[in-house]
């Protein structure tokens, strides 16, 4: 059994409505939220600062250091509970690693930039609304970058190729008996506009390579939707009135 | 090539561009220049501003290939050939010569340790706090507490950002009345104003004394009434900067209103 067409109707390459809004946290020094589906993660930035613990100090450059939570309520009901968790851990690593290349701390040694992530609703993707959403936090807050950074998951379904997954597609079988057992691959990516460089590049799943290369051209046309997202939302909070 | 061309027709080129590229007719058509972007414009990260090897990236602006991209989220300057960012938010970057305002935190052998609302605390030494001369055995939590506020000079800074302060200077010295509020500090130019015009208009129209230190905390001192009034001011600048008419803009949120300095406090609620 193929899958003829998409659970919510979306073609291949539609990405889920998405919407985003910047300085939503009055006390942080950038912050931002983004949606996407029923997706939605919620960024704030704080400093350059003191860093602690001090023996995370790096003398020649500032430390950038991420945090991914899920609300108890997010997700399908299930509580989640709240604190670390090696998933939210490797998440947050993996939010790190794609933002560092482009934000330059050398201004700022021994000092420390936090980016916090909360997710109070969630369907699949959060990792790539986290990382959307603190790439806009940080060029709120003035933090000097050479780029943005926008993420999306692009994926298989069976033979079908399409972007940003939801919950329901990357659990098909559970949802639709029919394609019971079709393969599901789940591959997010974060791209930067200007170079056009990955930082994020996951696959859960099987891909032959071909269907990989495939899935990065249709990721490149994706993030660029969610970058187009992003800069709006950024521009407008400085428009005039 | 036809790319160029089109940019070349759509976007308005800017009046130095013209100035500054000699009027050259064998510039061939892969070397022009062009400013993508409109001065003042809001640009974030990565974006382009520039193509061509014609204009200089500033503060701000890095160059990649031939192309100019912004560093920051700022509005656009051009000035002749060079393209810089002036960014919208962001940390103090402390500066030899900077007036800021900090708070003490700590009592050490030789001085105190001064918060100065970024990444990094600052020292003031005893030579460098009075002319007095200090005994050695002498209580320096007697001149100033932790937790005191001081308007204060920063005389050097180290690559790490170690900074080093003085008070003996004209102007500089504790504070021990009126409040304290933070604002962005990249917004600190605009509510100084050119020549101190921002600065002194918030002055007369509250009758706060008003000291502005370059980190981005702000000391205000008047009537309680001047002193609201004087927050919400600067919070209208500090929200406001990026846009055309910034004077008008303040001076009508003022308005007619003169409160009264603090001396004259009991003369007040007639007027009003």
């Amino acid at each position: 059994m193929t899958y003829k067409s998409r659970l919510d109707g979306r073609k291949d390459n539609d990405l889920r409505p998405m919407e985003a809004k910047v300085g939503v946290i009055p006390n942080a020094e950038g912050s931002a939220w983004f949606k996407i589906g029923n997706t939605w993660a919620i960024a704030g930035v704080y400093g350059p600062r003191e860093i602690f613990p001090r023996f995370l100090a790096n003398p020649k450059k500032g430390v950038l250091r991420c945090y991914y939570t899920m609300m108890p309520f997010s997700g399908s009901g299930e509580r989640i509970r709240p604190g670390t968790s090696r998933r939210a851990q490797e998440i947050a690593m993996v939010m790190k690693e794609s933002l560092a290349p482009l934000v330059d701390l050398s201004a700022f040694p021994n000092s420390v930039v936090d980016v916090f992530v909360e997710l109070p609703q969630t369907d699949a993707g959060t990792r790539c609304a986290a990382i959307s959403a603190a790439a806009m936090a940080l060029a709120h807050a003035g933090i000097p970058m050479k780029d943005m950074v926008s993420a999306v998951a692009v994926g298989r379904v069976d033979d079908r190729l399409v972007a940003d997954l939801d919950y329901r597609e990357e659990h098909i079988g559970e949802f639709n008996p029919d394609s019971h057992g079709a393969p599901v691959a789940d591959t997010p990516i974060a791209m930067l506009h200007a170079t056009k460089q990955l930082t994020l590049l996951q696959m859960d799943g099987e891909l032959s390579k071909e269907m990989l290369l495939k899935l990065l051209k249709l990721g490149e046309e994706a993030t660029e939707k969610v970058y187009q997202v992003q800069v709006k939302a950024l521009k407008e909070n400085y428009s005039s009135e | 090539m036809a790319f160029l061309i089109i940019l070349r027709h759509h976007h308005q080129r800017i009046k130095s561009d013209k100035e500054s590229l000699p009027a050259d007719k064998k510039r061939n058509m892969s070397n022009i220049s062009n400013v993508v972007v409109q001065e003042r414009a809001v640009v974030v990260p990565g974006e382009i501003l520039a193509e061509g090897m014609d204009y200089l990236p500033g503060d701000n602006t890095y160059r990649l290939g031939d192309k100019i991209h912004a560093k920051i989220l700022g509005l656009v300057s051009v000035a002749g050939r060079v393209l810089k960012i002036t960014p919208l938010a962001g940390p103090y970057l402390p500066q030899i010569e900077d007036k800021i305002i900090g708070k003490v935190t700590d009592i050490t052998m030789s001085g105190w340790r001064v918060d100065t609302a970024t990444a990094y605390s600052a020292m003031l030494n005893v030579k460098d706090a009075t002319t007095r001369f200090i005994k050695k055995e002498e209580d320096l939590s007697k001149i100033f507490a932790i937790g005191d506020y001081l308007i204060v000079k920063i005389i050097n800074v180290t690559s790490q950002n170690l900074i080093d302060l003085t008070l003996r200077e004209p102007g500089l010295r504790k504070i021990s009345e009126g409040r304290i509020i933070k604002v962005n500090a990249q917004k600190v130019p605009r509510i100084i104003g050119r020549k101190a015009s921002m600065i002194t208009l918030l002055r007369e129209k509250t009758g706060c004394e008003i000291t502005v230190g370059q980190n981005g905390l702000v000391w205000l001192n008047g009537t309680p009434e001047g002193e609201l009034l004087a927050e919400k001011a600067i919070k209208l600048i500090e929200e406001k900067s990026h846009l055309e008419g910034l004077t008008e803009r303040v001076e009508q949120f003022l308005g007619g209103q003169k409160l009264p300095e603090r001396k004259t406090v009991s003369a007040a609620p007639e007027d009003a």
